[in-house]
């Protein structure tokens, strides 16, 4: 591989909102991640069930192959051993690069970066105390990232979420030619868990 | 001042973000000065400048380190404290006799330390993180530290400081690379 060029982004649909391997709030709205970056995005269903679930993430990477003559994988493991030795199994079967770029990152390091390239990045869920109701579609910043690390320091929160305690979503950042713009949300909320659910959005001019 | 040796198939990958830079970190927070080279590009003559010498891993699809291991010959008289990282150990132990072999593993392993040895402490059991396809033999002139004959984990040369590791230390084991600043 002389250079690294994205040219899709696969997108796992879980029935089951709380699997081991995909991330799913909001996921349906990748569609116009990939749209913001002018690239296909392809979506493969699954029903969530654990280790099953990999075969669904194998079929549709090997899919990504055969339509887009994809040469390697791209993941955002950061701490998970689990997530990161599943996909490099995976693409090993597949003969497939497997890069994990963020592997082992510092999470504040890591939020911090995101922000000085750019990226606007609001959270979709939380799912741990004691993240309450008043983090549910807030933007990434600075504040919050230094709210991050004292929770982080405090209760053990993995600031970037990598142990499920939150969620995010990126409206924004140098890859996408335009800003997701969000129209319409809802918020469910009970005992440190809780959605911040699209329910519309669209794609505006930056 | 301590070398770190990006063993990828080419100069600023994607690989390095993975495989070199969290050992840079680990370093850095450490308070250890380092410098990051490419090992084709590493200059032979200036390696009596540096104190210590890692060689980090690379992707499981990257080989072609084992293409090139005429570079890696100034480590049969190199004195100074050397560590080889899966690669890097595939490195050391070809350059000093041993075959590389086919060998898969990938995710977490409770690794038995056979023999004490001043990077891994007294024998006991570990949690490691593997990535490979590949091996090695056990090379002369070293000790097997962890592992077996067929399955070399770890080794350390009978008499020098150069020692290799098959698993990921940046990966719930850093604190193999502070016991090897400490050598």
């Amino acid at each position: 591989m002389e250079k690294n060029r994205v040219v899709c982004l696969i997108t796992l649909v879980s029935d089951n909102i709380d699997s081991y391997m995909f991330h799913t709030p909001n996921i349906r709205w990748t569609v116009l991640q990939a749209q913001a970056m002018g690239i296909p995005l392809l979506s493969w269903p699954t029903k969530g069930q654990k280790e099953e679930e990999l075969q669904d993430l194998k079929a549709a990477i090997a899919e990504a192959k055969i339509r887009y003559g994809i040469e390697g994988v791209v993941t955002g493991a950061i701490e998970s051993v689990y997530q990161a030795a599943r996909v490099q199994r995976i693409c090993r079967d597949l003969d497939l690069w497997c890069f994990n770029p963020i592997w082992q990152i510092n999470q504040v390091d890591y939020l911090q970066l995101l922000l000085s390239f750019g990226f606007e990045i609001i959270i979709s869920g939380v799912f741990a105390y004691p993240l309450d109701e008043s983090w549910l579609g807030a933007i990434l910043t600075e504040d919050l990232i230094l709210k991050l690390k004292v929770l982080e320091e405090k209760y053990l929160i993995n600031p970037s979420g990598e142990g499920g305690e939150l969620e995010t979503f990126v409206i924004d950042g140098p890859p996408f030619k335009k800003r997701i713009e969000i129209l319409k949300a809802s918020i469910a909320y009970q005992n440190y868990r809780g959605h911040f659910q699209i329910l519309d959005a669209r794609l505006a001019e930056k | 001042m301590i070398l770190l040796l990006d063993l990828c198939y080419e100069r600023e990958t994607l690989s390095k973000y993975e495989f070199v830079y969290p050992i840079a970190d680990t370093l850095k927070r450490a308070g250890a000065r380092f410098e990051i080279q490419h090992f084709t590009q590493a200059d032979e003559r200036k390696q009596e400048e540096y104190s210590k010498i890692i060689l980090c891993g690379t992707a499981l699809k990257d080989n072609a380190y084992s293409k090139r291991l005429d570079l890696f010959s100034w480590l049969k008289t190199c004195e100074k404290p050397v560590l080889g990282i899966c690669a890097g150990m595939q490195v050391i132990g070809s350059v000093f006799g041993g075959c590389m072999v086919s060998q898969m593993a990938i995710g977490l392993e409770t690794l038995e330390i056979l023999a004490a040895t001043p990077l891994l402490g007294e024998p006991r059991q570990i949690q490691v993180y593997h990535l490979h396809n590949f091996g090695v033999t056990m090379p002369e002139g070293f000790l097997l530290a962890a592992g077996s004959a067929a399955f070399v984990k770890a080794f350390r040369h009978r008499e020098k400081p150069i020692y290799g590791i098959i698993f990921h230390p940046e990966v719930r084991n850093r604190w193999v690379l502070e016991r090897f600043l400490k050598l």
